[in-house]
């Protein structure tokens, strides 16, 4: 008998028709191992090369973190913790890109 | 099957993608004004875009049988530069009575800027003063929850704004339903690399419901799928929802909402 290492997960609310619940494993199996393991890859990778310490990299592992915490809602949760928790417009623009993570702004530094 | 692309950047496309969007069921799309990947320097060159999204790109569209409409703004991406953008939506009703416009979009934020939070509300007004609905773009990754909450509370404190009138567009499973909540309508767009995958986007319908809801696949020159749309209908149907439940998500919903503007018309009526 297999024994999960995770938390059992907690039920979640809305209708999936029951006849086709064996449907969402079936289909998505694969293509969801797939991308897990190119998590696991990433990860890897940026060790490897020594970036790890990277925002994003760091970001990555802690929202990684509460894929195993047995709550539901992980999707939310996770792009929630990659969001700007502030709530002001910013005065300037930083670029036009966003970078997937959230970094707080640097101090400014003293000017000589 | 059919389905309506309420969010295509068409311009971006080449001629074979609306031969394969028709093939696939296509039986309108519809195209906010958007970035195009450098800043427009000039009101000249707003114009010429306008031009472009309700002369020629109907045109081509309609070479294959499928109805072109479109939305006018100046791209939260090009916020900026406010004195150009107070210049381009001085310019922008020239265009209001052309027969496929039908609003204003797609306006929001892209970095959350007071810049970009003064466009926003100029285009708020213009679409009130003239009557327009209205699309919003949320903006990207770590800056969609704030921008979207910033959005919501400008549009909430706009006496003139009718949410039923609008369309807050980019929600996933952390917007959804504060859009919905506010009685907004939610679009959900699917990504290959960000925004939503066709799975996220049934898992949205089936834990928030399908009312007031459309999808697209907001295809532009950027990584991104014209199909994205009846791709998602095959996630549905093997969830085992039935062809009612994906003609009113892809079909009856947009339809709805679309035609609040009188020119929104097409062959295809919701009784099907």
């Amino acid at each position: 008998m297999s024994k999960s290492r995770t938390k059992k997960p907690s039920p979640t609310r809305g209708p999936v028709p029951t006849a086709a619940a064996r449907a969402v494993v079936d289909h998505g199996f694969i293509p969801v191992r797939a991308k897990l393991i190119e998590v696991a890859a990433f990860l890897d990778r940026a060790e490897r090369h020594a970036i790890a310490d990277d925002f994003r990299v760091a970001a990555l592992r802690d929202a990684a973190e509460l894929l195993v915490d047995g709550k539901p809602e992980r999707a939310r949760r996770i792009l929630e913790q990659l969001s700007d928790p502030t709530t002001e417009p910013e005065a300037v623009s930083s670029g036009k890109a966003a970078l997937g993570a959230w970094r707080p702004a640097a101090p400014a530094t003293a000017k000589k | 099957m059919r389905y309506i692309e309420p969010h295509g950047h068409m311009v971006s496309r080449t001629t074979d993608d609306y031969q394969a969007m028709v093939t696939a069921g296509c039986v309108a799309v519809c195209e906010p004004a958007f970035w195009a990947g450098f800043d427009r320097g000039s009101v000249s060159g707003f114009r010429d875009y306008y031009r472009q999204l309700t002369e020629y790109e109907p045109a081509r569209a309609a070479k294959f049988l499928l109805p072109h409409f479109s939305w006018l703004c100046l791209n939260p991406k090009e916020s900026e530069d406010l004195a150009l953008a107070r210049d381009v939506l001085a310019m922008i009703p020239e265009f209001l009575d052309r027969p496929n416009v039908l609003g204003i979009g797609e306006i929001g934020l892209n970095r959350n800027t007071r810049n970009e939070m003064t466009v926003l509300e100029r285009h708020v007004e213009l679409a009130v003063q003239h009557d327009q609905l209205i699309l919003v773009h949320t903006p990207h990754l770590e800056d969609k929850l704030k921008g979207t909450n910033l959005i919501l509370d400008l549009l909430s404190s706009h006496r003139g704004v009718k949410p039923e009138r609008v369309i807050i567009d980019h929600v996933e499973e952390h917007t959804i339903q504060r859009v919905l909540d506010r009685g907004f309508w939610a679009g959900i767009t699917l990504y290959p690399d960000s925004k939503s995958s066709p799975p996220r986007a049934v898992d949205m319908l089936e834990i928030c419901g399908r009312e007031r809801i459309w999808m697209n696949s907001a295809c532009d020159w950027g990584v991104s799928d014209p199909l994205a749309v009846p791709k998602t209908a095959l996630e549905m149907r093997r969830r085992g929802h039935s062809a009612d439940f994906v003609d009113a998500v892809l079909f009856r919903n947009p339809h709805r909402f679309l035609s609040q503007c009188p020119k929104f018309k097409i062959a295809e009526s919701p009784a099907g």
